[in-house]
């Protein structure tokens, strides 16, 4: 993929790499993406396709006691209904684990667990035609009183793992007995990832038990071993490809029904089968951010010195499936504190299995634990960030290990100043400009830095070209550009030599992109294949220089020479802590008469480590505090609990933030190696780009009004 | 007890048939109609078997100019411009990503202003020129727009960018981008999941103001 420096002339200057001091590297798949060359995975022209269709429950809960599918098969150009009537069963469903709870099984039995459950699938030769007979199923239900809300459900809130058992440090709930107190409730919609590119795959089950699927998907691998298990094929028989994934922030970290439910389906018709889920399918079929209930408890002395922090919170789940999420762990590990004790609750309700959303349960957590400390900071008289620096932690404050890297101060310093923090008034609602209150806020992140194994195959071609290959996908953050950068650094040549290819399950594997632990992982694989390569041509070359790859390739009569390469973290893991850092920094207005808030300025400050890819880093970094913005004022999943559906399963209803709604948010970075990590000196960053965004700006809004608002979305009506 | 439809589609007809195409069909040979209708349709239409006759009736002639390019189709009526051209023409630079005209992946020009395909019937657009993301170009040589898009990283996943593109394109054409806060008001129908918002913005002023022919 040749990546050609635009000679456009303008103002707007590229970041530099801090690095080099040259410009950065271009995204080196962005040429097949602008001119819409990049495939996903509906859009592979396989032969003799064929076309699914879902129809989901319109029930909330109960038993199904008829399904019509007459109308649907003697519709033009359908070739099949399955229902969980004549589907054949899925090997991997049937009980070697009869386990109450698990992910849920399409088509196996007449239960109804949730609104929009999938019933039918109906197969036709045109996707026209499978959308209208799709409409012609219907089915009659025995229904029974459901559950949709948690509020009123607290009381049920259950511990379901042994890691979400109640955590005590130093004595429970010392917060009580503090001079400086704040104790207050917090809530947060349900929140639905929604990416782009809808969900889709396709699908072809060919003679001797072999699978093909186009899918979209964050892990290859998992999928591959997900759709082996359920159909009980060794996973060699199983190939899934997935170059180009539209955005997904969670939603694909695993194999849902609707993707067994297409191999299924094409095994019946013997076609191969596309289903693209609808949009308004997502909202019921690729899990979500789940509502939570919080309440926050914090204790200081008048000098600002936390004594005691206490957290609880409660979640939602499924009733055929527990999801958790370290919702309260921020609070354990975020500030020096000698008291924190925190509490985790799950509830199951009569929805779909909730699945992490950017930033899972850290962002949720510190919306609750970053608005209490505000609240702390105005009921001592403390600037916000004074406060923080007061409680700085300098060893983990679980358990007292030192951190292999921690520039969170330096961060603070640089938001501070970017965002013009001296302007801002400590008492609300005093600056009025223009007929708009404004108003300054911050709030800090945290996210587990990892690292886990990656095996990539670095191969240089006779002609030059160094080809990179691993099973990872990039659903977007620029993982194939980091590691051309990476390879760049290693090999000295430039990126346009570099082939990276990516997302296909018959390459050496990679872990699922996730839990921002990619660039380090996948990196540091790269690295060291790289150097690896490098040593052998070094050697060929009788130790000297090795710069001329094409020619000691000649001199040795060889078309190509390959290292394939594992690599992983070490000891290090136990001795240290290991975080990245974000904190972000908001201006917003805020409309008096109407309650309209407007992001006037957002700075992102991040400590990722080594930033390995400049150019993506800071638009990833963007997006994520776009995406927090979104959380803040306006995404909200809302369910009629008379019926238990979703109202607004569509982008009309359910708003995300549009141009109009975002000013020129900048990303910054400490840009400092973490050399403990692993080689290459990089931290993850696409939850901190999200986790603490939602509090930033309810923090500012408070700074701008003197409302705090401790239930997102912060709307208009709840500023009036 | 509960007997409900089980989709979110409206219901076509709220009578006791599933195809009030058909039965017209059915009915008026059966009145006046049957000297203009073959007697083998009839009787399949009668007898609801061959369906794939009946189809055929469904399909409507269209031709297209796309990208340069002249197409000669035979579309189902309710087929849109989007699905025609991903599914038919295997032009899947224009992206599906709501079908219901909320969100903008979808965006093309018809006879050079934007649309969202998805919104837009292929029989609509009979005769017209559509170009897309894939006709954009100049062979190898690409549009500015999709230039200062990769200069200015105006993307991460890419799902949302030859509908912004085609957007861009357009918003500058229609004299729409004569500041950041209007440009921000006219790409206000292009979603970008990713939050490349800001990256867009500077790309299309940069376009904007290096006076490039869009
Ligand atoms: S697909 Fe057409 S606007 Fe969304
Ligand atoms: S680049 Fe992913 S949605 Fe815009």
């Amino acid at each position: 993929m040749k990546v050609k420096e635009t000679a456009i002339p303008g103002n707007h200057n590229l970041m530099p790499d801090d690095r080099t001091g040259k410009s950065a590297l271009s995204r080196v798949d962005g040429r097949l993406k602008v001119t819409g060359k990049a495939k996903y995975s509906a859009e592979y022209n396989v032969k003799d396709l064929v076309y699914g269709v879902m129809v989901g429950s319109s029930v909330t809960k109960g038993t199904i006691k008829s399904i019509d599918t007459k109308k649907a098969e003697n519709a033009p150009g359908v070739l099949s209904v399955l229902t969980y009537l004549n589907a054949p069963k899925i090997p991997g469903y049937q009980a070697d684990n009869p386990s109450p709870k698990g992910p849920l099984k399409i088509f196996y039995n007449n239960q109804v667990y949730f609104n929009g459950q999938p019933i039918a699938l109906v197969v036709a030769d045109t996707f026209e035609r499978a959308l209208f007979a799709s409409t012609l199923v219907t089915a009659t239900y025995d229904t029974e009183a459901h559950q949709t809300n948690l509020l009123t459900n607290l009381d049920k809130g259950v511990s379901t793992r042994r890691e979400d058992k109640d955590f005590v440090k130093g004595q429970a709930n010392a917060w009580q007995s503090a001079p400086v107190k704040v104790d207050a409730e917090y809530i947060i919609p349900t929140e639905v990832h929604n990416p782009m590119e809808l969900h889709a795959i396709i699908a072809r089950w060919d003679a001797g038990d072999k699978v093909s699927v186009y899918t979209k998907t964050q892990g290859v691998k998992s999928s591959q071993r997900s759709i082996a298990q359920a159909f009980k094929l060794p996973p060699d028989n199983v190939q899934v490809t997935a170059p180009f994934v539209g955005g997904a922030f969670g939603s694909a970290l695993r194999t849902w029904p609707h993707e067994i439910a297409a191999v299924l389906a094409s095994k019946v018709v013997g076609k191969p089968v596309k289903l693209v889920l609808s949009r308004a399918d997502m909202f019921t079929s690729v899990g979500y951010r789940p509502f939570t209930w919080q309440k926050v408890s914090l204790g200081a002395g008048a000098d600002g010195k936390l004594t005691g922090i206490t957290h609880e919170a409660t979640g939602q789940s499924s009733v055929y499936e527990d999801f958790t999420e370290g919702v309260v762990n921020i609070s354990q590990l975020m500030y020096a504190c000698p008291n924190i004790n925190t509490r985790y609750r799950l509830v199951s309700l009569n929805v779909n299995t909730p699945t992490p959303m950017r930033g899972p349960g850290e962002a949720t957590g510190a919306f609750a634990l970053e608005s209490a400390m505000d609240e702390l900071s105005y009921a001592l008289n403390i600037d916000p960030i004074e406060l923080r620096m007061r409680n700085y932690a300098e060893t983990d404050p679980s358990n007292n290990k030192p951190y292999s890297s921690k520039f969170l101060a330096e961060a603070y310093k640089i938001g501070a100043e970017k965002i013009g923090w001296t302007e801002r008034s400590q008492k609300p609602g005093t600056i009025l400009q223009n007929g708009w209150h404004i108003g300054y806020g911050m709030a800090a992140g945290m996210f587990g830095a990892h690292r886990s194994s990656s095996t990539v195959t670095a191969k240089m071609q006779a002609d030059g070209t160094l080809v990179l290959q691993t099973a990872v996908t990039d659903i977007g953050p620029g993982t194939g550009t980091a590691m051309a950068s990476v390879a760049t650094g290693v090999m000295d040549i430039p990126a346009d030599k570099i082939k990276i290819v990516l997302g296909d399950s018959s390459l050496p594997p990679s872990p699922t992109q996730g839990g921002s632990q990619i660039a380090a992982t996948v990196g540091s694989a790269v690295h060291d294949a790289c150097t690896e390569l490098k040593e052998k041509f070094k050697s060929m070359a009788g130790n000297t220089d090795p710069a001329d790859y094409i020619k000691i390739l000649k001199q040795q009569g060889l078309d190509h020479l390959e290292v394939t390469t594992t690599s992983k973290s070490g000891p290090e893991q136990g001795k240290y802590s290991m975080y990245s850092w974000s904190v972000h920094f908001m201006r917003v207005l805020v409309h008096p008469a109407t309650g309209v808030v407007k992001i006037d300025k957002a700075i992102s400050v991040a400590d990722a480590g080594q930033i390995l890819s400049p150019k993506t880093a800071r638009s990833q970094m963007i997006g994520g505090t776009i995406m927090g913005i979104g959380m803040a004022l306006m995404e909200e999943a809302v369910i009629d609990h008379r019926y238990g559906r979703l109202v607004n399963n569509n982008f009309a209803d359910y708003h995300v933030p549009v141009q109009a709604d975002i000013p020129q948010v900048e990303a910054y970075f400490v840009n400092k190696a973490d050399n403990i990590l692993n080689p290459i000196g990089a931290k993850g960053m696409g939850e901190i780009a999200t986790i603490g965004v939602a509090a930033a700006v309810a923090n500012a809004v408070y700074n701008a009004t003197g409302k705090r608002v401790r239930e997102l979305p912060i709307t208009p009506d709840k500023l009036l | 007890m509960e007997d409900e439809r089980a989709h979110i589609l409206p219901e076509a007809d709220s009578g006791t048939s599933e195809n009030s195409r058909r039965n017209f069909l059915k009915q008026s040979t059966l009145l006046t109609a049957i000297a203009l209708t073959p007697a083998t349709a009839v009787k399949a239409a009668e007898a609801h078997v061959d369906e794939k006759i009946a189809g055929a009736f469904e399909k409507m002639p269209v031709k297209l100019e796309v990208n340069g390019i002249n197409h000669s189709l035979s579309v189902e009526p309710r087929a849109t411009l989007l699905d025609i051209l991903r599914e038919q023409l295997d032009l899947t630079g224009t992206k599906k990503g709501c079908d219901h005209g909320q969100c903008g992946a979808c965006t093309v020009h018809v006879d050079g202003r934007r649309v969202n395909s998805c919104l837009t019937l292929g029989v609509m657009v009979n005769g017209k020129k559509i170009t897309t993301i894939e006709g954009l170009a100049k062979g190898d040589e690409l549009h500015p727009m999709q230039e200062a898009f990769i200069k200015h990283d105006g993307f991460q996943c890419g799902y949302c960018t030859p509908g912004q593109i085609m957007s861009a394109v357009a918003c500058i054409r229609e004299g729409h981008a004569n500041s950041e806060m209007e440009i921000r008001e006219y790409m206000s129908g292009n979603i970008c999941r990713c939050g490349a918002y800001p990256n867009i913005v500077n790309a299309i002023q940069e376009v904007k103001e290096g006076g490039f022919k869009v």
